[in-house]
């Protein structure tokens, strides 16, 4: 019990002397799925930053004598119907995929935290204010907004993070809000304000830090909802253009080949499934890693 | 006798209380979602008219266009005159089709939805594997598989079409089976994991130990006494769910080609139809507002002591 609270820990614990984010570091590891999930998406940033160095081929060069080839040993996903190797594309999708998730999680958190910060610690007629627009944009559901948003703004993947950004975004005032309603009523708030600090500096320094390993969780399990979302609207045709690669337009792609060339559908739809299974997987592993109640 | 009567008048009205004061919380929720769908179009960078002018350049058609859609007047006057249609039915014109929005979303609701909820809650209740299996695939992609192993390879079911029951029930059934296994999946795994905490916390409370103890019989203790506990939060979010399961119908029915209300949203935004982009993504707000009230309502139904 002695080590929540602040300044009175037993020096003798060694777990209390880390600091709080090497704890968790450290736990994040004991968990299996985690590391796993880690490993994952470290090899397909390294994927996605190496490509021209790892990818056997063009990814848009196509050949006509290569249309729609088997998986081989030249090509080892096979080739789609323009003949462009399948393995390559994979390799240049990872990066529409990893900057889609961290750009739209990006535009997320850099909209919706000030708001829910704004939001939970004024309160009066502003909460109630964006508390309203977030309803309404939580109202929405996440994808058809996204499509509207995409719609509106034409397709480019540029355009769909920011229509994934912002179809984001309520849930980060929300979670920031709430977030904040709890942690400001703490004593080292009281503390903050009784030695005169202004409120920008209350929220920005007293307040942040401490609601950040939500955020971390919520941004995690977040990217892998938007690398699904920029994978829907790249398969609607609101996302990557083609050439350039997307695992989402290859599917749809894919879609019109099933009969002859199902080796299509196959690779994207596993590079997808793996990326957002780790995130997922990573995501889980922080909340149980930051977690103050499971020590 | 007469104090339990009059106890349940008093909670009946107290229940009526709480869902009027809910359905007039709806109001201003409706009004933003309103502003928010109606500005979307404003907010966002890019002349309307240019757009649904297309390639179209010539100055009298976009001044022409600038005038039918009122896009020619100050911004708070065309939202009236489109909230004074929504509130009498007229979602305006579809652009492409000339046929009222209000009509096009009346046809293609019960495909999408019905297709949506027949399946999935019946699936097993399996490991936790199971429920990141199923918010970690993509739909389109188990779509994509299934068609390809059960239409393609086994050929036991139609790749895509739909059927409507009223025609041919076995048709019909065969043409949802895959669509609404897809979607099913999805929200039965996040369901499942929801239930199965629920319903682990509430087996170690007080009173399922006090029901244990007065020997009651473990079926009677599960079903009578924990379940019904359980059950609260699963009400909630089986709501909230219902925002993934209209999402997930916008993939689900382009891939299997059912012509539901997914399918009417992406056919709109290819056509630059806006009308009925407004108007598809103001009824499903709409409906996912109300689907969350009648969830809260369930709530203090299954949960007397919320009543108070």
């Amino acid at each position: 019990m002695t080590d929540t609270a602040i300044g009175a820990v037993p020096i003798t614990d060694s777990e209390a002397l880390e600091s709080p984010a090497r704890r968790a570091l450290r736990r994040l590891f004991h968990r299996k799925g985690a590391v796993v999930g880690l490993i994952v998406i470290a090899t397909f940033i390294v994927m996605a930053v190496f490509a021209p160095l790892l990818s056997p081929y063009d990814p848009i060069a196509t050949s006509w004598t290569l249309v729609r080839k088997p998986p081989s040993a030249l090509h080892w996903f096979g080739t789609d119907d323009l003949g462009r190797d399948i393995f390559g594309r994979v390799i240049y999708g990872a990066r529409a995929s990893l900057i889609a998730g961290a750009i739209s999680v990006g535009i997320a958190l850099l909209i919706g935290v000030p708001f829910g910060l704004l939001s939970g610690y004024r309160g009066g007629f502003i909460d109630g204010l964006i508390s309203r627009i977030t309803d309404a944009m939580l109202a929405c559901p996440f994808l058809i907004l996204a499509i509207a948003l995409a719609a509106f703004l034409g397709p480019s993947l540029g355009n769909a993070m920011i229509a994934i950004g912002i179809s984001t975004t309520p849930i980060f005032v929300r979670l920031t809000r709430g977030q904040v309603m709890s942690v400001k009523v703490e004593d080292y708030v009281e503390a903050a304000r009784a030695m005169g600090n202004p409120r920008w500096r209350i929220a920005l320094f007293h307040i942040l830090p401490n609601i950040m390993p939500a955020l971390l969780v919520q941004a995690t399990l977040s990217i892998a909802a938007a690398i699904i979302a920029e994978a829907a609207l790249s398969f609607l045709g609101l996302g990557q253009q083609p050439p350039a690669p997307s695992w989402g337009s290859m599917l749809n792609s894919a879609q019109r080949f099933l009969t002859n060339a199902p080796w299509m559908a196959v690779w994207p739809g596993l590079a997808i499934f793996l990326v957002v299974l780790s995130f997922n997987l990573v995501g889980d592993g922080l909340r149980d890693a930051l977690d103050p109640r499971e020590r | 006798m007469a104090t339990a009567f009059h106890h349940s008048r008093e909670s009946t009205s107290a229940m009526l209380n709480f869902i009027a004061r809910r359905i007039v919380q709806l109001i201003p929720t409706l009004f933003f979602v309103s502003i928010l769908i109606f500005s979307l179009q404003h907010l966002l960078p890019g002349d309307p008219a240019l757009v649904m002018a297309g390639e179209e350049r010539d100055p009298n058609v976009i001044a022409h266009i600038r005038a039918q859609y009122r896009l020619d007047q100050p911004i708070p006057v065309q939202y009236v005159y489109w909230v004074k249609g929504v509130l009498s039915g007229d979602f305006g014109e579809s652009l492409r089709i000339k046929v009222p929005v209000l009509d096009l979303i009346k046809q293609k609701l019960p495909a999408g939805i019905v297709s949506a909820v027949k399946k999935g809650t019946a699936w097993d209740y399996g490991a936790n594997l199971f429920a990141l299996w199923g918010i970690s695939r993509p739909n389109f992609w188990l779509g994509i598989m299934l068609i390809f192993l059960f239409s393609i390879e086994l050929g036991w079911l139609p790749a895509s079409g739909y059927v409507p029951l009223t025609e041919n029930w076995r048709a019909s059934l065969a043409s949802t089976i895959l669509p609404a296994f897809v979607l099913g999946n999805a929200i039965a795994a996040i369901l499942m994991r929801h239930t199965r905490s629920a319903m682990l916390q509430v087996l170690e409370s007080d009173y399922v130990r006090t029901a244990r103890a007065k020997g009651l019989s473990e079926r009677a203790v599960i079903l009578k006494h924990a379940m019904r506990n359980a059950l609260t939060p699963v009400i909630t979010l089986g709501a909230l769910e219902l925002g993934t399961l209209l999402s997930g119908a916008v993939l689900t029915e382009q891939i299997f080609s059912i012509p539901g209300f997914g399918k009417l949203i992406v056919d709109a935004v290819f056509n630059r139809d806006y009308a009925v982009v407004q108007g598809v993504v103001l009824v499903t707000a709409t409906i996912y507002i109300t689907l969350n009230l009648i969830a809260d309502i369930a709530y203090i139904l299954v949960n007397p002591r919320l009543r108070a």
